[in-house]
């Protein structure tokens, strides 16, 4: 029988410390859904959606008061929008993107992701104009996520593609002004992106996938923080055994949850998603873990180490409790959702520059960061492009979540409210890349021996 | 299906008689109760089997957390996979 200390050291995590599910991410294959006429694929894919996810939600909130464990969210991702549509022959995807949105309310998710393109090694008719309807869906629609992966290790970097990019994010800042510039909170742009991600914004199920799966997303950054406080003084040997842990009962919840809601929904479990997901609250955040590792500031010298080690550490513990790990598994560093972040910005000590540099060892990117209003369209291709290139030669991946928040400039905040947080506006070097982005074409898949 | 209830809270008379009153009631069969009191802080772990239940694991858990409240302690059950998926390997 289990100890009263065991389950007592459980209830803490979940009463006190924010233990919790992040999300139950249902992917859903639309692929069977394709057809020549735009309204008959928009009725397909809100009929398949609501009917495979029908009871999603409300399984999700009974498994939470079986086992006393919060699920934040429940979601669900969908087949990139550019393949399902590419038959269509529309230039404008957005009715589908309103589609996806009232497939969502109808089926009571927070968000569905999936308004997504695969663009790594070119376009076809799909893939641009998904990409040109992205700034209007965005504004339109309150719940579609979207995301375009525009790198891969193997196939290098497609530079038309992250030109391109830079426009989206401006204009859907730009169309949602009114709103703090909320669009571009919803958009990602990745390299290696992984097509089985149980989180938003970047989720979407991958052409791999079977017809349905569930996915789970973890998080507990509270609980990893309280344990290595509760070490004290111990030698970094002992805190990363404490971390791996942690780690591993953390994912076990996680395991437990994806294989009870695969088995109540009768949907294949597909993976647990191992990160370490930050919430804007106190307590549930990334930033304070380095912090109660030793560091003054998150963002000062040593971060980058202590990053490095938690997200080692967090992966060690995690994969022996799960029989099948995917998705991102990392610690996030996303900076508005992440209450120690925000702090380490307005101290003037957590620059971009250094979430770069943090980037290239965890998961997944520049992450939420608002950067000036007037940032300039090949600036932010220019920090996309350097991202980009972290993940594509590190074989990792890696992602952008910039918002250039309209009028707004450094020192200002942006308030999106609820999981995304608040933003302080972060400053941008003032050097142009103009010339480079304007080259386009590929940037060739680099090579995997003589690494150094 | 078996449960664990826990109650977390300042050491009041009839803590343990009141919470045992519901199980009965439900037909909920108690299996092993640990207790402990730390200073005026009193934290009970109870084992019970509620595959009888005459009412829906759903439904008891309120009623306990309900008792909670009225007597102002913790009162939270839930399913005992929880703990096994966790401290178990």
């Amino acid at each position: 029988m289990i100890s009263t200390r065991d389950i007592l050291e459980t209830i803490q995590m979940i009463r006190e410390e924010h233990l919790d599910i992040r999300t139950i991410t249902m992917g859903i294959s639309l692929r069977d859904c394709a057809a020549e006429d735009l309204d008959r694929l928009c009725t397909r894919i809100y009929d398949k959606i609501t009917r495979q996810a029908e009871h999603l939600v409300r399984t999700g909130e009974e498994i939470e008061r079986d086992y006393g464990i919060p699920i934040i969210n429940k979601r669900i991702s969908v087949t990139p929008i550019a393949i399902v549509a590419d038959a269509c022959g529309a230039a404008d995807y957005t009715p589908i993107a309103r589609t996806l949105d009232r497939a969502a309310k109808e089926t009571g998710v927070n968000f569905i992701g999936g308004f997504s393109a695969l663009v790594h090694k070119g376009f076809t008719h799909g893939d641009r104009a998904l990409i040109d309807s992205i700034p209007q869906a965005l504004a339109e629609t309150e719940r579609v996520c979207s995301s375009v992966n525009v790198a891969t290790t193997k196939a290098g970097i497609n530079m038309d593609a992250i030109a391109m990019m830079g426009g989206v994010i401006k204009k859907a800042a730009y169309l949602t002004r009114d709103r703090q510039s909320i669009g571009p909170a919803k958009l990602v742009v990745f390299a290696n992106v992984p097509e089985d991600n149980p989180f938003m914004a970047g989720a979407f199920h991958g052409v791999g996938e079977p017809d349905v799966a569930i996915n789970v997303g973890v998080s507990g950054p509270g609980v990893v923080r309280s344990a290595i406080e509760r070490a004290g003084d111990c030698s970094l040997t002992e805190l990363a055994e404490i971390i791996k842990r942690t780690a591993f009962k953390i994912t076990r919840v996680g395991q437990l949850v994806a294989s009870e809601a695969s088995r109540r929904l009768d949907v294949p479990f597909g993976i647990v998603d191992l990160s370490l997901a930050p919430t804007p609250e106190v307590g549930d955040s990334v930033a304070h873990i380095l912090e109660s590792m030793g560091l003054e500031c998150c963002g000062g010298p040593g971060t980058t180490a202590c990053l490095a080690m938690l997200n080692d550490a967090v992966k060690k513990g995690g994969v022996m409790a799960s029989s099948h790990v995917g998705g991102l598994s990392g610690a996030f560093i996303p900076v508005s959702e992440d209450a120690g972040m925000i702090d380490a910005v307005r101290a003037g000590i957590l620059h971009l520059e250094k979430l770069e540099a943090m980037t290239a060892v965890c998961s997944v990117g520049l992450d939420m960061i608002a950067v000036p209003g007037d940032t300039s369209e090949e600036t932010l291709c220019g920090i996309i492009a350097d991202e980009i290139s972290i993940g594509v030669a590190n074989n990792k991946t890696t992602a952008c979540r910039l918002i250039p928040a309209y009028g707004c400039q450094v020192g200002d905040e942006v308030e999106f409210g609820g999981l995304l947080g608040s933003a302080p506006v972060m400053a941008v070097t003032p050097s142009s890349p103009a010339r480079f982005i304007s080259r386009g074409g590929r940037i060739p898949a680099p090579i995997h021996s003589l690494r150094n | 299906m078996r449960a664990v209830i826990t109650v977390i809270g300042r050491d009041t008379v009839g803590i343990i008689a009141k919470t045992s009153a519901i199980l009965s009631k439900n037909n909920v069969n108690i299996l092993d109760i640990t207790q402990s009191v730390l200073g005026d802080i009193f934290a009970m772990v109870m084992f019970a089997d509620i595959t009888d239940s005459t009412v829906p694991f759903g439904d008891l858990q309120t009623e306990l957390e309900n008792l909670g409240r009225e007597i102002g302690v913790q009162i939270m059950a839930v399913h005992e996979d929880i703990f096994n998926a966790m401290h178990t390997v």
